[in-house]
């Protein structure tokens, strides 16, 4: 896992609420055993007329090249649904390192942060005023204070994550290093199981 | 202060807790299958690690298999790679895996029960956010990402942070015609989609105690449709009368032993949830969902919401939006609307006892020309339970197509898929876009009420088919 620490960044925003994993990723495209590639197929049928790149759907965000960046911004209760980790694989393959939402449904959240992905949880009112910047506004997010900025008013958040997370984020880390490290504390564990 | 159910169980299986980060949960049972595992072993064995508890976890193909002609090979080449590929990595792991062609081959929460693999007050994972059926008998059952399922083959542990816990009462006695679906279908539509996330639910109440444990799973499997991690309910003599004599259930003494430890498995009545909610099940009605997420459910008669009784601005545009991908009108009566197929099958309703409501229903009748019927044992040993008794015939003589076991219809991934733009009365727990196959229009509902639109061909209240 690659190490996450600042980002500043102009944002794609996605202002459906309840966006479930099943169209950030179709399961049709879940056959592949690698964790590569995924993300040519992102939210695949948003994208595309008839699953087909020759009819992209124009009204379709990511099919508007004027908007680009590596924060994906989205309506309420993003990820929920299935615990396919292939949503997560997806929208970093496609060069997201952060998604700000105002809830996150909880697998897909861990599921981010098992990647390097950060998800941001700001309150609504400031999900709002995102929304309502025009196209091109940059946002900086600092892992390290835990903030989420409006570059052009200052406007800030500050955003929840546990000591644990940022300490593996800020240095690329992940929670299979730390349970290795602990496997005698498993051993002994195990004996107090009967 | 007395404890929670789940607290009990989480304080047992506690490792340690991280000062300001997770806690480390030790793992009893880890069901894994082919489409959430293969970048896990690859994982493991990228960091040259073995399976630290091979012993402890049991594989299955379900998703991403045909459901005809499981003996010849996988026409599809991606996946008949994908399937082979567990099959290879579970023989080089000492993984006991039920693949295809054998007896004990099925939906992955649907076999684990039937078997006795899933026990009261273990912590059971999957890769798959449907492991919350597991907590029907008393467990801490919950799916997980690929990442953590390499967790719990690397140290059969994995890292989370402790949820806040629920608990949902449902007193009094069901309607007729009224299935646990129903109940699910209308605690969802009551607290939203997202209504429980954060949470562990604990199901109570005198509703709850009078079902099944085929009922139950099929509550406590769509939890997570509300974002709850999972659901559980406390274990009594309907789960230890299920769960005698099946295959890995303890035995003899041991099990003596056993059903004493599991009387202990319940909330004390001085336990304090973070939520409470109360429902009486003579408010429930046959469900039946008119939108893209479980949450969007009504009564059968009831009609879909206008637009104008919605306050909220972002659920406005979601409703919008919802019907017009399902192409109904606000305002409008499902009830009559014709279907053009039926599926029955998936983790939520696949067990027999599904499809003995279903041959309730359906005993001397013939589905509707214009119908397309899918019915899909959740197991092989369903399948063979199913032929025991008689039932497949009647489904034969009605009509119905009997496929065989694994996921089929219910997420669009395997060969059985919903044409674009045809509705489906499924009852499967997603009814996302897509969900069924690209534009596939999706009405979850109990299958009860699936059988009824399968005979009638449109949107029908099973009672009056009952009358």
């Amino acid at each position: 896992m690659k190490p996450l620490k600042n980002i500043q960044s102009t944002f794609i925003p996605l202002t459906e609420e309840n966006i479930d994993t099943d169209q950030i990723i179709p399961a049709r495209f879940l056959k592949s055993t690698s964790r590569e590639g995924f993300g040519k197929n992102l939210f695949r049928d948003w994208r595309y007329y008839h699953n087909d790149e020759a009819q992209p759907k124009a009204g379709f965000i990511l099919n508007k090249p004027e908007y680009n960046g590596s924060i994906l911004v989205a309506g309420k209760n993003f990820g929920c649904g299935s615990s396919r980790e292939h949503a997560a694989w997806s929208l970093l393959d496609y060069g997201f390192n952060v998604v700000v939402s105002s809830f996150f449904a909880d697998i897909f959240k861990n599921n981010a942060l098992n990647n390097g992905v950060l998800p941001v949880q700001v309150s609504d009112k400031f999900l709002q005023k995102i929304f309502a910047l025009e196209n091109g506004s940059t946002l900086s997010v600092d892992l390290e204070k835990q903030t989420i900025t409006i570059d052009a008013t200052g406007e800030q958040e500050k955003f929840d994550i546990n000591n644990y997370k940022k300490t593996c984020l800020l240095n690329g880390y992940d929670d299979i290093d730390y349970l290795l490290s602990i496997k005698q504390d498993i051993i002994n564990f195990e004996k107090t199981l009967a | 202060m007395g404890k929670t159910l789940f607290e009990k169980i989480w304080e047992k299986h506690l490792v340690k807790s991280i000062p300001d980060g997770p806690d480390v949960i030790y793992i009893d049972k880890h069901f894994i299958h082919e489409v959430t595992s293969p970048q896990a072993f690859s994982g493991i064995e990228k960091r040259g690690q073995q399976i630290f508890r091979p012993l402890k976890t049991v594989a299955t193909a379900d998703h991403n298999v045909p459901t005809i002609n499981q003996h010849l090979p996988i026409v599809e080449e991606l996946s008949r790679l994908q399937v082979q590929k567990l099959v290879d990595n579970c023989k080089k792991h000492q993984i006991e895996l039920y693949g295809l062609g054998h007896p004990f081959q099925g939906i992955v929460h649907v076999i684990g029960p039937e078997l006795g693999i899933t026990q009261p007050g273990m912590t059971i994972v999957c890769g798959d956010s449907h492991t919350s059926t597991h907590g029907a008998f008393g467990s801490i059952a919950f799916g997980i990402g690929t990442s953590e399922v390499e967790m719990v083959f690397a140290s059969q542990c994995i890292l989370q942070n402790k949820p806040k816990v629920m608990r949902i009462n449902v007193e009094g006695e069901l309607n007729k015609g009224v299935v646990s679906k129903d109940i699910i279908l209308y605690i969802i539509s009551k607290i939203s989609a997202s209504g429980a996330t954060g949470y562990f639910v604990e199901y109570a109440g005198s509703a709850i105690r009078s079902l099944s444990m085929e009922a139950r799973m099929t509550i406590c499997n769509m939890s997570i449709e509300m974002g709850a991690r999972g659901g559980m309910i406390a274990p009594d003599e309907t789960t230890f009368e299920y769960m005698k004599n099946r295959l890995f259930a303890p035995k003899e003494d041991a099990w003596d032993e056993k059903v004493e430890e599991w009387k202990k498995l319940y909330s004390d009545e001085d336990a304090v949830f973070d939520k409470e909610i109360n429902i009486k099940a003579e408010e429930i009605e046959p469900m039946i969902t008119y939108g893209t997420n479980p949450g969007l459910g009504i009564t059968i008669n009831a009609n879909v919401p206008t637009v104008e009784s919605i306050s909220d601005e972002g659920e406005r545009k979601n409703l919008i939006k919802a019907l017009e991908y399902m192409g109904l009108t606000a305002g409008q009566s499902l009830k009559g609307m014709p279907v053009q197929n039926v599926f029955i099958g998936s983790c939520t309703n696949s067990r027999i006892e599904d499809l003995r409501l279903v041959a309730s229903v359906i005993k001397g009748r013939k589905k509707n020309e214009n119908v397309n019927v899918m019915i899909v044992p959740g197991s092989q040993q369903v399948a063979a339970q199913l032929s025991a008794e008689g039932l497949d015939v009647i489904f034969t003589d009605a009509g119905f197509k009997i496929r065989q076991a694994g996921c089929s219809a219910c997420l669009g991934m395997n060969e059985d898929k919903v044409p674009a733009g045809e509705y489906c009365i499924s009852t499967s727990n997603r009814n996302f876009e897509g969900r069924q196959g690209a534009g596939s229009r999706t009405l979850l509902a109990s299958p009860l009420t699936a059988a009824a639109a399968a005979i009638t061909g449109v949107v029908t209240d099973v009672r009056e088919l009952l009358n």
